[in-house]
């Protein structure tokens, strides 16, 4: 009970703290900071859904980041619609392929490293689509998103001109994104996602209808990340296939939940924000004494990560919800003990 | 329509090409196929071989394939060592560790190999990279067939060390039923890493005949890591005549496809292989589900 | 290793040592008033991706960048402020346009007062407009994309040509050499590669500028970058045999295309590339004499009759590196900030930003005359055309920088 009332004061805190963070940090670099780790934890609740609760280890998220990000690119630059807009078709489209890539893989009953790896065919296969289709994305050249210099105008055409704007921007998705997965997680659908992760023949066997589950998984995900390609889009105004398809956003996805705590709320976003303070601390601190050594922080990223990994296995939540667990289990001893 | 010759080149060229995409995947499948682990660290492992090959030929004069059995033995070691004490150290038996831990090492490898070669690309010229054959339609040099010979041979020796030898027959019992090879006595972590160490010594092997042909960067195992995949999964996780085969139609689909759709387009050809295969095949064309 | 790491410290300090001395000793004949106190240093933002895949000409970059802080500092730093020192203050984008704007923000709270960079067109993009928030003075150093300096960004500068520019001038310049050969060369192909911005519109620009005067272009392939072989590209070319062929894309790529054309003996009467990627590249020229000889290119090139680029030169190739465009386009990005600073006698942002726009700066060893900023980019600015011949690059048109003349029809 303690323990429920101190991880609500917790979050409240946090929650208190997040709104107020732009009128108490000044430093841009520290605000864009905040943006990076809460778009990243956006991305990878998009992969958690599907990756940490359906147990569907994806490698191309990418294809619905991208695809996101060019319908939200396209639509604007070429048909000049609004982005508030255009963001509704960025996620159908988001919708449309997860959907296609969900039928075919589930219909023939791909798993695990299998499923893995048709992901990742995928997204290579849109890259090259996306590089040799030059009539609709203006292949290697990129899309430039027309740059809103009317501050009148930033909330319209949802380009902010400070950092603040994006940090809200970013902040309510993540936000919106905790809530939508909270409340997966505590419903019917979510408890039988869980059961087709768990095993999925015995969930068929107790009534689940683990296709019906998996697409619902898979389609939500990839909603979500599509966002997360329109937030990019809005943010650095720029779009080119390799952004959009390569294999960098893919890893990024499913790195973070993996290092926070896969099927777990809160998972993507202690993954992040660690990830990216490691990544700053390890880039400071290896420029302090080698200013010109290209290489060397991603060296000691690189052997976090593997360290976070063996010593982690569940991730960052793992960690602390051992600890809570075992203060628990010790507070409940003593109370035994005090009672005898 | 293009002439015949045209198509025939092309067919030949794929062919040649291919043999190098079947060397990376020797190693990737044997991995593949016993440990069950995809090892996002195998680019970084061609990468980090193509530096020895490179270091040997430039500092000790040695050319790349008299130098293939070192560059083997050499990896084979570091694979050893790696799966025994990082990747199964860390690792928990679980795929998702697996891979983040392979893809830790592979960040760890290529920015060393950064930091401490630097970005400059590096280059074997043999004197006689350009002699040949002239085959009419197209002319095939040294590297090249040296790449597909070695080929050949490389998979034929692994498929006789697989079938005749004692620790082939205990890497194949374990890649079937890790449990039951257990219990018959057969030190599964020992296994494991000698499977990883062959892997990493297919790897060498590769990039020795790499070499002549492909500038060496931190950047290079990128190049070639997306087609392994492809190839494992086309020839069927943990064959060798799999993977060759499935190297040479790779090689020929990804060659003839750039013929008629363009070089850019017909890449696609090796993603829709790959989806299709895994759709209706997933088995691949020589393996059996292994799980 | 330890010890390379500690060797290469050593020979840095020992070069700034040798820079600071010289600051002294002009200090010491200029004025009595040495023993005043140093004044603060210029903070200067330097950005290239010298990780991930554009890692090796982001490298090149940053070592232009140094070398120019270096220059600047053992010439006595910025005058008109005291002889402040400029201090480099290095960012890595991580070939990445995400990273390169957080690098911007890092380097306004490190309050610099101008940034150079970024190498890549897609980076650009990205950090000028991070810049453009805090009204920090940004120079693009390489980054040929016209949009960089077609969006009003006022603190946006590009000192070097861009891509229109680059292919107009190309075409033109190939036109005006084959007319002055007597029309040798009739049909031609152009082989471009496709995944970046660089390659990708290149070939519809040249295919029409080429058209238009008479040529016949027998194809545009294009390619990815990276790309793995060029046997089919090679194979059409000999099938079509085109008198000329154009090839633009990036230095390994182009290496692997002039290197199959040789394998294969396809040997057409002339390669002229636009921004050729290894063309005008004395690392291509080194490992591969015989691939790249008669092998033009209209690319950024320096003055050749300007005695400061040898010397520059002579530093790059003492340092262990290739004197690639990256790093004199480099260099002179930096060089010309300082110039700014120098002019507007301030660290402000503003001033700085005003001093560029209005700069007339001809103390650099481009063929662009003094500068000239409309809209933030450098009227004068050109390419040259080079060509391979023998064991050196030489500039084969516009004729007032030529030092050789072009080899057009290469001899059999």
């Amino acid at each position: 009970m303690t323990g429920t009332m101190g991880w609500r004061i917790f979050w409240l805190v946090l929650g208190a703290l997040a709104i107020v963070a732009p009128w108490i940090i000044t430093s841009g670099f520290w605000i864009n900071f905040l943006i990076l780790t809460l778009f990243l934890a956006f991305l990878g609740q998009g992969w958690n859904i599907m990756g940490g609760y359906g147990g569907q280890f994806s490698f191309g998220h990418a294809v619905f980041f991208g695809t996101g990000a060019y319908i939200q690119a396209i639509l604007q630059s070429k048909f000049g619609w609004n982005p508030w807009l255009t963001l509704w078709f960025a996620m159908a489209g988001g919708v449309l392929v997860a959907a296609f890539i969900g039928y075919l893989s589930f219909r023939y009953g791909l798993r695990g490293s299998y499923f893995a790896l048709i992901t990742l065919a995928f997204a290579e296969a849109f890259r090259v689509l996306a590089t040799a289709a030059e009539g609709v994305t203006e292949g290697g050249k990129g899309i430039l998103i027309a740059l809103n210099q009317d501050p009148e105008r930033s909330f319209a055409m949802m380009q902010f001109a400070t950092g603040t704007g994006y940090y809200y921007f970013i902040l309510i998705l993540t936000v919106l994104s905790l809530v939508v997965v909270w409340a997966m997680e505590r419903s019917r659908f979510g408890a039988q996602l869980v059961a087709v992760r768990e095993n999925e023949d015995a969930a068929e066997a107790i009534g689940v209808n683990a296709f019906r589950v998996k697409m619902g998984a898979i389609c939500l995900s990839g909603a979500m990340t599509a966002l997360g390609g329109v937030f990019y889009v809005q943010k650095f105004l720029l779009m080119d296939p390799n952004i959009a398809y390569g294999p960098t956003k893919s890893v990024e996805a499913l790195v973070v939940p993996i290092i926070g705590g896969m099927g777990t709320v809160f998972g993507p976003l202690l993954g992040s924000a660690f990830l990216h303070t490691m990544g700053e601390i390890t880039k400071e601190a290896t420029q302090f004494f080698w200013q010109d050594r290209p290489g060397l922080d991603l060296i000691f990223y690189g052997v976090i990560l593997v360290l976070v990994l063996a010593f982690l296995p569940n991730g960052l939540v793992g960690l602390i919800k051992g600890q809570w667990r075992g203060r628990r289990q010790g507070r409940a001893a003593e109370r035994k003990k005090a009672v005898a | 329509m293009y002439d015949f010759s045209i198509i025939l080149a092309s067919v030949i060229n794929g062919t040649m090409t291919g043999a190098v995409y079947a060397l990376v995947a020797l190693g990737l499948t044997l991995i593949y196929g016993v440990l069950h682990i995809i090892n996002f660290a195998h680019g970084s492992m061609l990468m980090v071989a193509m530096y020895a090959a490179f270091f040997l030929f430039a500092a000790g004069g040695i050319d790349p394939y008299v130098a293939l059995p070192l560059v083997a033995a050499l990896a084979f070691a570091f694979g050893y060592a790696l799966q025994r004490s990082v990747i199964s150290k860390t690792s928990h038996g679980r795929d998702e560790i697996i891979l983040l831990v392979t893809l830790g090492i592979s960040i760890v490898i290529e920015n060393a190999a950064l930091f401490f070669f630097t970005s400059n690309e590096r280059l074997v010229t043999l004197p006689y990279d350009i002699e040949g054959i002239d085959l009419g339609v197209t002319f095939l040099v040294v590297p090249q067939l040296a790449a597909f010979g070695a080929s050949l041979v490389i998979t034929f020796l692994l498929w006789l060390f697989m079938a005749r030898t004692d620790t082939g027959k205990a890497i194949r019992a374990v890649a079937k039923e890790r449990l039951g090879a257990r219990l018959v006595g057969i030190n599964v972590d020992h296994i494991f890493a000698i499977s990883f160490g062959i892997g990493t010594a297919c790897v060498g092997a590769a990039a020795c005949l790499l070499v002549p042909t492909f500038p060496v960067t931190p950047q290079i195992g990128y190049v070639f890591v997306l087609i392994a995949f492809t190839v494992v999964v086309l020839g069927g996780m943990g064959s060798f005549v799999g993977a060759l085969i499935g190297g040479l139609i790779i090689g020929i689909a990804e060659s003839v496809g750039g013929l008629f759709f363009g070089e850019t387009l017909g890449k696609i050809s090796i993603s829709l292989i790959f989806i299709l295969v895994l759709l209706f095949r997933p088995t691949g064309l020589f393996g059996q589900r292994l799980r | 290793m330890t010890k390379k790491t500690r060797k290469s410290q050593i020979s840095r300090r020992t070069f700034v040592a040798g820079a600071g001395t010289a600051a002294v000793a002009t200090g010491v004949i200029g004025f009595p008033a040495v023993l005043r106190a140093a004044p603060q240093p210029v903070n200067l933002g330097i950005i290239h991706p010298v990780t991930g895949f554009l890692q090796q000409a982001g490298a090149q970059c940053r070592f232009g960048a140094m070398l120019a802080v270096a220059d600047i500092n053992a010439d006595g730093g910025i005058r008109s402020l005291d002889g402040a020192k400029v201090r480099a203050q290095l960012g890595d984008a991580q070939s990445k346009a995400e990273i390169g704007v957080a690098e911007v923000e890092k380097l306004n709270e490190r309050g610099v007062s101008a940034i150079v960079g970024c190498f890549a067109s897609g980076i650009s993009i990205a950090t000028t407009q991070a810049a453009a928030k805090h009204g920090i003075p940004h120079v693009v150093d390489v980054g040929v994309s016209d949009k960089i300096v077609q969006r009003g960004l006022k603190n946006t500068f590009r000192f070097g040509p861009g891509f229109g520019k680059i292919v107009k001038v190309g075409t033109e310049r190939l036109i005006e050499i084959n007319e002055k050969a007597g029309k040798p060369t009739k049909s031609l192909l152009i082989v471009h590669e496709n995944s970046t911005p660089f390659g990708s519109g290149m070939a519809k620009l040249l295919t029409k500028g080429l058209g238009d005067a008479g040529f016949d272009v027998m194809d545009a392939l294009a390619h990815p970058t990276p790309n793995r072989d060029f046997n089919n590209i090679v194979l059409k070319i000999k099938a079509a045999n085109p008198d000329l062929v154009v090839p633009s894309m990036y230095y390994n790529e182009y290496v692997l295309f002039a290197r199959t054309l040789e394998r294969q003996k396809v040997k057409p009467k002339a390669i002229y590339s636009v921004l050729g990627g290894a063309a005008s590249q004395y690392k291509f020229l080194k490992e591969f004499p015989t691939a790249a000889q008669y092998i033009m290119d209209c690319n950024h090139w320096y003055n050749p009759k300007n005695s400061d680029a040898f010397r520059v030169r002579a530093a790059t190739e003492k340092a262990g590196k290739f004197y690639s465009y990256e790093v004199f386009t480099a260099y002179h990005a930096v060089k010309l900030v300082a110039d700014a600073i120098e002019r507007a006698k301030s660290r402000d942002r503003a001033a700085i930003i005003d001093a560029l726009a209005s700069s007339t700066w001809a103390g650099h060893f481009m063929p662009y005359g003094p500068t000239k900023f409309v809209n933030g980019q450098n009227q004068g600015a050109q390419p040259l055309n080079t060509q391979i011949l023998g064991d050196e690059i030489e500039v084969i048109a516009p004729e007032e920088y030529a030092t050789a003349k072009a080899v057009f029809p290469r001899p059999a």
